[in-house]
């Protein structure tokens, strides 16, 4: 586990140099970015507007009182939204839906020596192959996360007035009420972090697959579980540090 | 020219490479065979720096390669042209884009200079008009053929050749032998050709090492392969009984 845990932080040393050309970096950030964002942007959408719908019914049944006021359903939707559920539940997908991927590709790679040919020309393979891909992430997660927020107090509100369980003014009460504008910082250090984490976890596994193509499907059932487990690890750090 | 002293090499408790020594001139093909297991690609790629052997030097032109700083092995590096065993192209990339890649990196030139290389590669290896198609279009010869182009594209003094016949057929290994060796005099490089393949030995092997066992049992040119005494190269290079009747008709 050291040794893993050296080996990324010695990668992610090589990730930072100073790249050979940045025209052709920016050309692979932008493809990243449409990769990483542009492409997820339906997943996570459909997934927030029905989190949001499912967790407005659950916390009306909980706060079933008279002496609790309606809104608060909007509210409890709302903090949960911006503080867990959005960031938290988006980057346990896209580890799932880009980790793999990323770790696919680079592990893909690797085995047909694609990597060992950037290396013999000179390039700085880490920083080519890996630094558009972490520039990608830790921006475009941030913006997926904004998306889920909104989509999924769109959700909520859909899903609490069809069932009846919330009028929409008392839902559009509490979501505008006792609003404070910290907890976006806090979702966006957590979306920025896990965008980190994804991206670098995913590619480290990749990087260093050796053998043949059944290695790199291992490696990529690796990233999932280990970015997964850093997220909610990371979630847990930042939550105790900023709140 | 390239230089090799006394190259060791293991992987754990496994000897791969039990002290080479041998010399690769300018504008020759220089063979490396071997049966399978005996160190040969082992060897190239500790050449190139793919793998760093734990003793001996290899010197490009006097310059020792494994000495260096990863900073100056980049401009060695950008006088090496490689041909991998499964042609290394990258499958994100058109043929031209994989031509034109070296080129994006470490060249200033415009991009109409760039494409003009590239078309001047690609009808050195007879694959005019072939420029937009993505390496899963392309047969193995063809991949083989777009790999020596990208090698090619920033005239390099050294040539690294891995398995260049594998998985072809006979027709088609001896047009990639023939544009090896065309290659190798047109540009005057130092081309090193790791090989199992009996045709590639008889064909272009000015200079030939022989490895078994991790260590250098002959060397020799093609001439000299087919009347030596040394056993060890005999069993490889009279394997099949073709070659074995052959033999008693020499």
């Amino acid at each position: 586990m050291f040794t893993d845990f050296g080996r990324y932080i010695l990668l992610l040393k090589a990730v930072f140099k100073r790249p050979e050309q940045w025209k052709i970096y920016w050309k692979n950030i932008a493809h990243e970015m449409v990769y990483i964002g542009v492409n997820s942007i339906y997943l996570i959408g459909i997934i927030s507007i029905f989190v949001g719908a499912v967790m407005t019914l659950q916390i009306a049944f909980q706060l079933q009182s008279d002496l609790i006021p309606k809104t608060i359903i909007g509210s409890v939707n709302r903090d949960s939204a911006i503080l867990e559920l959005s960031p938290t539940i988006s980057a346990l997908v896209l580890a799932g839906k880009i980790g793999s991927s990323i770790s696919s590709e680079i592990g893909t790679m690797r085995v047909t020596e694609q990597i060992d040919a950037l290396e013999i020309m000179g390039i700085n393979t880490p920083g080519y192959l890996i630094l558009p891909k972490i520039i990608a992430g830790v921006s475009m997660i941030p913006l997926l996360v904004i998306i889920s927020i909104a989509l999924n107090i769109i959700g909520g509100y859909i899903g609490g007035t069809f069932s009846g369980a919330i009028t929409g003014a008392d839902y559009y009460r509490g979501i505008t009420e006792g609003f404070n504008p910290y907890t976006i910082v806090v979702s966006l250090t957590k979306a920025f972090v896990f965008g980190f984490i994804i991206t670098s976890v995913a590619a480290y596994q990749g990087f260093y697959v050796k053998g043949s193509a059944l290695e790199v499907g291992r490696a990529s059932t690796s990233t999932v579980v280990i970015s997964c487990i850093s997220i909610l690890f990371a979630d847990y750090i930042i939550t105790d540090l900023l709140l | 020219m390239i230089e090799i002293k006394d190259i060791h090499k293991s992987f754990g408790e496994n000897y791969v490479l039990k002290g080479i020594s041998g010399l690769f001139q300018d504008g020759r093909n220089n063979l490396i065979i071997g049966g399978s297991g005996s160190g040969k690609t082992t060897l190239l790629k500790c050449m190139v720096g793919l793998h760093e052997p734990d003793d001996g030097s290899v010197l490009y032109d006097g310059r020792d390669f494994t000495r260096l700083s990863n900073q100056e092995r980049i401009e060695i590096r950008k006088e090496i042209g490689m041909l991998f065993q499964n042609s290394a192209l990258f499958d994100s990339m058109t043929v031209e884009d994989n031509i034109m890649f070296p080129l994006n990196m470490f060249t200033t030139q415009s991009r109409e200079e760039k494409l003009e290389r590239a078309n001047f590669c690609l009808s050195r290896v007879n694959l005019e008009g072939k420029n937009k198609l993505f390496p899963s279009e392309l047969s193995g010869g063809m991949k083989k053929r777009v790999g020596i182009a990208r090698a090619i594209s920033m005239q390099p003094k050294y040539l690294f050749v891995d398995e260049p016949n594998s998985g072809l057929d006979p027709l088609t290994s001896i047009v990639i032998d023939e544009l090896i060796n065309e290659l190798t005099d047109e540009y005057n490089m130092t081309t090193v050709v790791v090989t199992h393949d009996m045709n590639s030995v008889m064909g272009i092997g000015e200079n030939i090492l022989f490895l078994a066992d991790g260590r250098k049992e002959w060397e020799g040119s093609n001439k000299e392969i087919a009347h030596t005494n040394n056993p060890k190269v005999n069993d490889f290079v009279f394997a099949s009984k073709f070659a074995q009747a052959a033999r008693e008709k020499l």
